[in-house]
């Protein structure tokens, strides 16, 4: 049988079919910088990276390769840089990480990443971190720990998800931006008499949808209860569950038809052709814009919903990292170089030369240069510099096997299938399915 | 499996069968028409592939039974620990609500092709083997889908599937109606919509084998049956189909294992959920992908492996009374 490397699970997948890469073993013999100290010369350090997407703007492919060049010039350590397609790193980071993984790879915050802090197949690196953790706010610091309270991740990029609208279509209908829940409701109304779709839900791909259960729940139940029932220590069955699924049936009737059957960028192409109104999506969206009319794009925070929670301003903003990993067996060797390449990971300069290609992505350093973000960027990072509690997408923050296909995906597709029907017995099967899933380590 | 060794007794095993001769052959087996170079290179060409069988098939087929026992996340050495006993198998059975539809839809596969996509192809083959015009242009249009990867069939049934840019809907009128129907997503008819995209490649397939099958009819059987007075029909169903036995065998063999092992379309429409589970894609969630359940997903590959022995048993079994009879 033949197995297929196309798996888009997780939100960071843009644009395009990437071709199917083949991981290579990382068999980079270091010329120098024999010795772990830091004050050693020139050194060479291997990097996996699932950076394999490319777009009009370059994409995060040529900004990988621009940010080796850059460090190769400023340290003279030599970078190898192995760069695997996205869906497919992610498909097999365990066997990559048990095998003979790169001294430093690309991955996410969250639980993915504290899961493989525990199981010991990532390297801390509270040493750098605490070189450099001036320069990210104290939602980043809280985000790369893990639950051993070390330090695994140094912040890259973000993106927070919000409401997405096209201006013009604001304008020519003169909507105002909808800051309750009742203007929302109201603001849809209108839109259906406008012949309009109200919101453009397209959850084909499954994880879509997870993003409005994330932000329905954080504004109803507030951050605490959202990461607790995401690590199975809350119940599915909870009532305030079931306020959740009923909350989202008030809107899921302005749902565009074919939800189910609509790929995201189908649904954003709904957005773009003026048939819909907004649409819930991360800030990646925008690539899915033609460069003339991504200055018409604009977002809205999803609205408050008159709870003591609509404080917190949380939301989901998935952080990307660079790690260390374990068993990389030159990494003894590479050590000084590893911890040097990090460190200049850490520099806003440096992430900046990421955005370049990857407009779609935050840099998350403070001192990453603002006055190079384009109007959109500028918000972005507002709203979420606002947010109090920040997390970091359903499929992030709890366990892989719970949120895919054969999980939470498929219940939220059930649940669309029927919005208005009683919520109830779908959360005993959620609640039955996380019961049967083996303890994780 | 026979051993070469029998074949100059086996003209006295088809002539007596008591006893006395059985002691014969016994004793005659020693005299070996073969030399040692014979029996080196006969035993290597039997032992290298016997060998790559054992070590590529038996062995992770084996494991997967092993690991099917376990709850092993694919992640650091198995211990004790891990070993659950049947707890997979309790789950799977009991509890996992995604193993009957995958299990049932698996089985409605088997049905669709079985009863629609192969009788359709071989009603092709038929067509195309009466030497009408243009015939080689028919059978490239129609072999042409299986040249392409199933990979590849369903991009090309996704884009024609699309909800509001896909052909069908447009062609139908139903995107300016606005009352679009949602092949894919569409848990009560997606499955259709993928069996539909399958047969595409699958009824081509099998036209090319059941042609090659009909081209190898003694065309005297026609003539015979013509002369004995009977219909096209009737020529077909009592003198072709029964003279082409061998090659039914064979279709049915095929549409069996291309429908157990049916994976890439479910896969690439959306993973295998939704109203596409099928077997295949549950192990490949649950033990290729990030979720790392190899313990559980072993012990649905075990299951489908079980069902898998059924059609090998009997094909085999029907292969071997041939081979002896």
């Amino acid at each position: 049988m033949g197995y297929l490397d196309l798996t888009r699970r997780d939100v960071l997948k843009i644009g395009g079919y990437a071709s199917v890469a083949a991981f290579l073993a990382a068999c980079s013999r270091g010329t120098g910088g024999g010795s772990a100290s830091t004050s050693s010369g020139p050194g060479t350090v291997s990097v996996g990276s699932n950076q394999s997407d490319t777009a009009a703007t370059g994409g995060p492919r040529k900004g990988m390769a621009d940010v080796t060049a850059a460090y190769q010039q400023a340290t003279g350590d030599t970078v190898k840089v192995n760069t695997v397609d996205h869906g497919t790193f992610q498909d097999q980071i365990s066997s990559y990480l048990q095998g003979t993984p790169e001294d430093t790879f690309t991955w996410f915050s969250g639980h993915r990443m504290r899961f493989f802090a525990a199981q010991g197949l990532a390297t801390p690196v509270d040493d750098v971190w605490n070189k450099v953790k001036g320069n990210f706010t104290s939602a980043f610091a809280e985000a790369v720990k893990a639950d051993d309270g070390h330090v695994y991740g140094i912040p890259v990029d973000y993106y927070p998800w919000a409401v997405f609208y096209r201006k013009s279509v604001f304008q020519q209908h003169n909507y105002q931006i909808p800051t309750n829940w009742d203007d929302f409701k109201a603001l849809c109304a209108q839109m259906k008499k406008d012949g309009l779709t109200p919101i453009a839900m397209a959850d084909k791909d499954g994880w879509p949808a997870q993003g409005t259960f994330d932000i329905l729940n954080l504004r109803l139940n507030g951050y605490e209860f959202h990461v607790n029932l995401l690590n199975g220590k809350q119940k599915w069955t909870d009532s305030k569950v079931t306020n959740v699924f009923k909350k989202w049936a008030e809107i899921a009737q302005f749902y565009n038809e074919g939800v189910a059957g609509m790929t995201w960028q189908q649904g954003a192409d709904l957005l773009i052709q003026k048939k819909a109104g907004m649409t819930l999506l991360g800030l990646f969206v925008s690539q899915q814009f033609q460069a003339s009319d991504v200055s018409d794009l604009d977002f809205f925070p999803f609205p408050d919903l008159g709870t003591q929670y609509d404080a917190e301003k949380a939301l989901d903003a998935p952080i990307d990292v660079m790690m260390m990993s374990k068993r990389s067996p030159t990494l003894s060797k590479d050590m000084a170089a590893a911890k040097r390449y990090l460190e200049f990971w850490a520099k806003g300069s440096t992430q900046v030369t990421m955005y370049k290609s990857a407009p779609g992505f935050i840099p998350a350093a403070s001192d990453a240069d603002a006055s190079t973000f384009d109007p959109l960027t500028k918000k972005a990072v507002q709203i979420v510099t606002q947010a109090k509690r920040i997390t970091q997408f359903f499929d992030r923050d709890s366990r892989p096997d719970y949120a895919g296909p054969n999980g939470m995906q498929q219940f939220l597709l059930n649940f669309l299938a029927n919005p208005s029907a009683n919520p109830t017995n779908l959360q005993s099967t959620m609640q039955q399915f996380w019961d049967s899933l083996p303890p994780e380590k | 499996m026979a051993e070469p060794t029998t074949t100059p007794a086996a003209p006295v095993q088809a002539d007596a069968r008591t006893g006395a001769v059985a002691a014969v052959r016994r004793r005659r087996r020693r005299y070996s028409l073969l030399t040692r170079r014979d029996k080196m290179i006969l035993s290597l060409m039997v032992g290298i592939p016997l060998v790559l069988d054992l070590i590529l098939i038996w062995l992770p087929a084996v494991a997967s039974v092993g690991l099917s026992f376990t709850n092993w996340s694919g992640i650091g050495p198995i211990t004790s620990e891990n070993i659950v006993g049947i707890r997979n198998y309790q789950v799977l059975f009991t509890s996992y609500i995604f193993f009957r539809p995958a299990l049932a839809h698996n089985l409605i596969w088997l049905a669709f092709l079985t009863l629609i996509s192969t009788p359709f192809g071989m009603f092709l083959a038929v067509l195309l083997d009466r030497e009408m015009r243009g015939t080689r242009i028919y059978q490239s249009i129609f072999f042409l889908p299986v040249v392409l990867a199933l990979v590849v069939v369903g991009f090309i049934w996704e884009l024609q599937y699309a909800p509001n840019e896909g052909f069908i809907n447009n062609a139908l009128g139903l995107t300016r109606s606005g009352h679009i129907i949602d092949w894919l997503g569409n848990p009560r008819i997606n499955l259709f919509a993928a069996l539909v995209a399958a047969s595409w490649r699958h009824v081509g397939y099998i036209m090319v084998l059941y042609l090659a099958g009909l081209k190898s009819v003694d065309p005297t059987l026609r003539e015979a049956a013509a002369i004995d007075g009977a219909n096209q029909r009737q020529t077909f169903f009592r003198v072709v189909f029964p003279v082409m036995a061998p090659i039914n065998v064979i279709i049915v063999v095929v549409t069996t294992i291309e429908s157990l092992r049916a994976f890439d379309i479910a896969y690439i429409i959306n993973r295998g959920k939704n109203g596409l589970e099928l077997l295949s894609t549950l192990i490949t969630n649950n033990s290729i992908s990030e979720a790392s359940l190899v313990g559980f997903g072993s012990a649905i590959a075990v299951v489908l492996l079980v069902i898998s022995l059924v059609p090998i048993i009997l094909y085999m079994s029907r292969v071997m009374r041939n081979m002896t009879a």
